[in-house]
């Protein structure tokens, strides 16, 4: 067993990437991330950590950084948030598509305009289509947890593709919470070194990054989609060892009293356990209602999703995120799982928590009243519900 | 079926050699020996290295190697004694 320690959300991620003995880390600092680099720096001060910190001149560099690292075969992580994942964009898609299986934390914050430091999934619900595997913490544990995993799941060669773990802008990043730190032994056992399919050597020359014609660029691309096909089965092998291993339960959908509900409210995030205590609020008032908590968005867990569908009268999303024109992103995923399926709940979006602001138990009452309201009338009146919006003019 | 490395690695150094990019000209520099002057002006401008150089001494013209020459005429154009022309490929 581990030892228990009370730390910040970006110490868990930073004492997973010593634990997975990460080579080189590749870092510029933003808030709420800055304490990865920080803390990564004293580990390797104190001698604790034998890893290469680059401090570059900025986060397109850090994940230009990370490529050249990771195709060398070292193991990479790093850490960025918003304006910083933005940044680094171009270079995300180079890494998944030139298969490197980099770990990322991003301490999932607002983007700007107007400039804002706190919590929402904009930055990496913007990186949907970066090619990266994404992770969603609850809390300091799971942070702890994702990152580990991730190196296991992302240096898979059936996936060979990065990860993003995202971990909620001070909610978590800086919220000390008791977390149980594994044991090296049992680190070392759960995730052998690295060992890439090829690697940048002098002796043996190769090229990465090639050009891709139209007479080939499709077939790499259709590789990286059966590789995140992949990811699906390699996600629940790792979580079932991970849970063999070290006890602690993982699931793509972790579903809470959902077995008998009317209505399941869909969550990600640090806003998961509130929206489990509501739930318990609520059936003590005989109101019907479950949570469910989304901890995987790529690959999209389909499976999952429908059977979850199957339980309810209505879904009802809450989205940290949005998505101008059409609506919160996860809700948009989960209308696309479902399309095909012949039954099939109603689907309603609630924006909710943009930019820091906090969701309370009250917020999962007012959706629970909203889906209450359209099972009463039997149809869905308003697709996307903006929650906890103040009257401005 | 064509197997190819993921992320697109190439794994044999040089290989871009057996590339050959002269498929995609539509027109085609065609030399006119008997007016070649041997003043290696194409050879410094041909921007694809696709030119072999002259040999003033030996009397050799220039020759072009149609595996890579793209057909974009600088030749053509900067050859100062009209030694070459541009014709329309045959394919
Ligand atoms: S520029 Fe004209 S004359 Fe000079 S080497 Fe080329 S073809 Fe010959
Ligand atoms: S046409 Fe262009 S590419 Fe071809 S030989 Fe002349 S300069 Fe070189």
């Amino acid at each position: 067993m581990g030892v228990k320690q009370v730390v910040k959300g970006n110490f868990a991620t930073a004492v997973a990437a010593k634990l997975a003995r990460v080579d080189v880390v590749p870092a510029y600092p933003i808030t709420p991330s800055t304490l990865f680099p920080e803390q990564i720096s004293t580990y390797i001060a104190n001698g604790e950590m034998d890893a290469e910190l680059l401090l570059t001149e900025s986060e397109h560099s850090a994940m230009s950084a990370a490529i050249g690292a990771s195709a060398s075969g070292a193991r990479v992580a790093t850490a960025t948030a918003s304006q910083g994942l933005k940044l680094m964009s171009e270079m995300l898609f180079i890494a998944s598509g030139m298969r490197l299986p980099i770990v990322t934390a991003v301490g999932n914050r607002a983007l700007s305009a107007p400039i804002n430091i706190w919590c929402d999934h904009q930055d990496t619900i913007a990186e949907r289509d970066s090619g990266w595997l994404q992770f969603y913490a609850e809390n300091n544990q799971n942070a702890l947890d994702l990152m580990l995993m991730a190196f296991k799941i992302s240096e898979d060669r059936r996936v060979l593709l990065p990860s993003m773990v995202g971990l909620d802008a001070f909610v978590l990043t800086h919220t000390m919470e008791g977390v149980d730190v594994p044991l090296q032994e049992e680190v070392d056992e759960f995730l052998p070194p690295y060992k890439p399919v090829y690697t940048l050597d002098v002796k043996n020359p190769m090229t990465f990054g090639s050009f891709g014609t139209p007479a080939h660029y499709m077939e790499f691309k259709y590789q990286q989609w059966e590789a995140m096909e992949n990811a699906q089965k390699v996600i629940d092998e790792v979580f079932s060892e991970f849970y063999e291993k070290f006890g602690r339960k993982y699931e793509k959908v972790s579903e809470y009293r959902t077995d008998d509900a009317d209505i399941i409210i869909l969550t990600m995030g640090s806003m998961s356990g509130t929206a489990r205590a509501a739930v318990d609020s609520m059936r003590e008032k005989g109101i019907k209602v479950g949570a469910a908590k989304l901890t995987v968005f790529r690959p999209f867990p389909f499976r999952e999703i429908k059977d979850l569908s199957r339980k309810a009268k209505v879904l009802a999303v809450a989205d940290r995120n949005i998505s101008f024109g059409f609506g919160g992103a996860v809700f948009a995923e989960i209308a696309g799982a479902l399309i095909n399926e012949k039954e099939k709940p109603m689907l309603i979006d609630f924006i909710i928590g943009l930019g820091g602001r906090d969701i309370t138990q009250e917020d999962f009452y007012k959706i629970a009243e909203i889906s209450k309201d359209a099972i009463d009338k039997g149809k869905v009146e308003k697709m996307v519900h903006w929650i906890n919006l103040r009257e401005v003019q | 079926m064509d197997k190819v490395n993921i992320g697109a690695v190439i794994t044999t150094p040089g290989s871009a050699l057996n590339y050959k990019t002269g498929s995609w000209r539509t027109l085609k520099p065609v030399l006119d020996e008997a007016k070649c002057k041997f003043c290696n002006i194409c050879w410094q401008l041909c921007p694809d290295s696709a030119i072999e150089q002259a040999d003033a001494k030996a009397k050799k013209p220039i020759k072009i190697d149609y595996d890579y020459c793209k057909g974009c005429g600088i030749c053509v154009q900067e050859c100062p004694f009209n030694a070459l022309e541009m014709v329309e490929e045959e394919k």
